[in-house]
């Protein structure tokens, strides 16, 4: 009985229940579209499984999305909502990309430096709206949005711009120096199979344990999930709530430029001119969703999404429209956020029956 | 001076155009949020509401059906997100997000499967798509006829920000759902049906949605593509929240992020400033307007809160 109980109040029981009815509901649209589950879905776990060198490629795609994950839950935790975590990730992008571009270093030095810049562009990107917030009380969600929009418009006019741009490149900007790059030695790439593989996911793994270390085991983490939680009572206690607003944003932030760092000096080496917002941060909103905004789950959930996102630009090969991943995402996403009401139900009905 | 005239009338008309998709949307997430539930599902609902027009438009090839269909399907997505938040007490910003996966997925996957796995609709025949209004009444390129070379439907939707706010201020209906949205529980003590006003509100803003982003394929442009609404549901949020969540803030709102549209792609012809660094003055103006002008803007009190009803 109590094991049982104990299963029923896990969120991760449900989040697989979540995840089994997305693939169900994908399975049932592409019979719609004539193409057979069974050949779409053999192809998205061959594209996964097939090789170990795929199994590298879902680590690289999981990376940046781990740390956008790791931005939005983060920000959950502390009671305000990060919807920004995509421009936020665009200027680290940004930035990694043209000090990665413009200045000539060792890479010792020209790593740490490129990494830190980039948390400092998402952190300032993401303090400019909690400033809004506090002093002015303007709605984040509506700073947030406008900040995206700025980042992404500031993104494609630095692509542009003589000394990043590349000549004759398309719409992409010169390459990022080697000596900002975070990929591995040449030996270890070539032993992998894997050319871009790169210290991403470590970094990512690292970066999870001390947001939950933060989170958990700190007098700060402490802080930040009592004013998340009832911000006048934390008030009472003696917490300056303005302040653990922007301290939550700032790491929150600094996390999505982060992100956007590993991206560009791990996976592409260079920033291409987007016509649409790219979405990391968006995706980024799901990872932490189904992570249950705990900083652990999110390396799951985040390498769930990248193998997902990894195995659906694969899917093109069997004539299967990739775009079944979001609709599946989109199904995990809603059936996690109606699992509330069943978690009730079933707690209802252990006690009925514990009677 | 007559260039002037000329240019000023092509900037009206290029507001006119720009304006109606968000405004559409801006309106039903009026409804959506004053009834307090928070819809950031507006981007998603507009896609699918795109990609029905043009479909609708292709196949039967009249652009009022093709429209209205698009309403519907929007409306669907809307049922989708009442039934999540309302009756299955999910929260209001999951849901939401995932409307955003499903809206713009399930779009593109259908006109894939449809269209031999093309992302884009072809392109419809002017005929199959929305009428235009005073065409040929004013000589070609005087400024009347620059000014209301619009879409007959673009003069519906202002009609329809005024409808709305007969609805919201003048009509019990419209009292009942401001009420619902601050304070569910007195609302129910005095026997209103809190889940009723809510239904309503959220489907009607699907539907509005599902308008707006057919306005982009069936007169703006002519055919679907998945770069069709880039943002436009977030830019509707954007101007509700700007417009202090009324009806008539929402459509001032929405004329100035119309404009900025408008001087951009004026703006966009003439090579001399990056468009990029163009494209980003409505975001910017907005910032500085909230900062310098608005203020706080009261949110509904029981905006994203869950209610259960009390049998």
């Amino acid at each position: 009985m109590n094991k049982k109980k104990s299963i029923l109040d896990s969120n991760v029981f449900y989040t697989l229940i979540a995840i089994a009815a997305g693939f169900i509901i994908g399975a049932v649209f592409l019979l719609i579209a004539g193409i057979s589950p069974a050949v779409a879905y053999g192809k998205l776990l061959n594209s996964i499984f097939g090789k170990p060198k795929y199994l590298f490629w879902t680590l690289i795609y999981a990376s940046p999305l781990i740390f956008t994950g790791l931005s939005v839950a983060f920000s959950f935790r502390t009671g305000v909502f990060n919807i920004g975590a995509e421009g936020q990730f665009v200027v680290g992008g940004l930035t990694a990309c043209s000090l990665g571009i413009l200045l000539d270093l060792p890479a010792v030095i020209h790593v740490p430096l490129c990494i830190i810049a980039a948390a400092a562009a998402g952190m300032i990107w993401s303090l400019i709206v909690g400033l809004l917030k506090v002093k002015r009380g303007i709605h984040e969600v509506l700073s947030f949005i406008m900040f995206n929009w700025i980042a992404f418009y500031l993104s494609n006019y630095v692509v542009n711009l003589a000394v990043i741009h590349k000549e004759g490149g398309g719409e992409a900007s010169k390459d990022v120096l080697d000596s900002a790059r975070l990929l591995f030695p040449e030996g270890v790439r070539k032993a992998l199979d894997c050319s871009a593989a790169n210290w991403g996911i470590i970094m990512a793994v690292a970066a999870a344990i001390i947001i939950w270390i933060i989170i958990e085991k700190t007098t700060l983490g402490y802080k930040l999930k009592a004013v998340g939680f009832n911000s006048n009572g934390a008030l009472y206690a003696g917490i300056n709530a303005d302040r653990s607003v922007l301290t939550a944003l700032g790491i929150s932030g600094a996390l999505a430029g982060l992100g956007g760092a590993v991206q560009i000096l791990g996976m592409s080496g260079r920033l291409s001119q987007f016509a649409g917002q790219e979405g990391f941060g968006f995706e980024g909103i799901t990872v932490a969703l189904i992570g249950s905004s705990s900083p652990i789950g999110c390396i799951f959930s985040g390498l769930f999404y990248g193998a997902m996102k990894y195995g659906g630009s694969k899917l093109s090969i069997v004539k299967a429209p990739s775009e079944v991943v979001d609709i599946i995402m989109g199904c995990v996403i809603l059936f996690i956020a109606i699992s509330q009401i069943f978690r009730v139900l079933f707690a209802r009905f252990g006690k009925k029956e514990g009677k | 001076m007559d260039v002037i005239i000329k240019d000023l009338g092509l900037l009206i008309n290029a507001t006119l155009i720009a304006t109606p998709p968000l405004l559409l949307a801006a309106l039903g997430s009026c409804f959506s949020e004053r009834s307090g539930v928070v819809n950031i599902g507006i981007e998603g609902m507009m896609t699918i509401g795109a990609f029905t027009g043009a479909v609708m438009g292709l196949t039967t090839g009249n652009g009022w059906i093709a429209f209205f269909c698009a309403g519907l399907a929007g409306a669907l997505f809307g049922v989708i997100h009442a039934v999540a938040c309302i009756s299955f007490h999910a929260d209001q910003t999951i849901a939401g997000t995932a409307i955003n996966f499903l809206g713009p997925g399930l779009a593109v996957f259908l006109c894939k499967a449809m269209y031999n796995n093309s992302s884009d609709t072809p392109a419809m025949d002017p005929s199959c798509k929305l009428p235009k209004l005073f065409q040929g009444v004013f000589p070609a390129g005087s400024f009347w006829s620059n000014v209301l070379n619009v879409y007959s439907v673009a003069y519906l939707v202002f009609l329809l920000a005024l409808v709305c706010w007969f609805v919201f201020y003048k009509t019990k209906f419209g009292a009942h759902l401001r009420a619902v949205g601050e304070h569910p529980e007195a609302c129910e003590s005095l026997g209103i049906d809190v889940y009723k006003v809510r239904y309503t509100c959220v489907i009607l803003s699907g539907f509005l949605a599902g308008l707006g982003g057919a306005f982009v394929t069936l007169a703006t442009i002519n055919q679907f593509r998945p770069s069709v609404i880039v943002g436009q549901g977030f830019i509707a949020i954007a101007a509700v929240i700007f417009g202090k969540f009324s009806p008539g803030g929402a459509t001032k709102a929405c004329l100035l992020f119309g404009l900025c549209s408008g001087i951009k792609t004026l703006a966009g012809q003439s090579n001399t400033v990056s468009p990029n660094l163009i494209s980003m003055i409505p975001y910017i103006v907005t910032i500085l307007a909230l900062v310098l002008f608005v203020g706080k803007a009261h949110t509904p009190a029981a905006n994203g809160k869950i209610f259960v009803k009390s049998k």
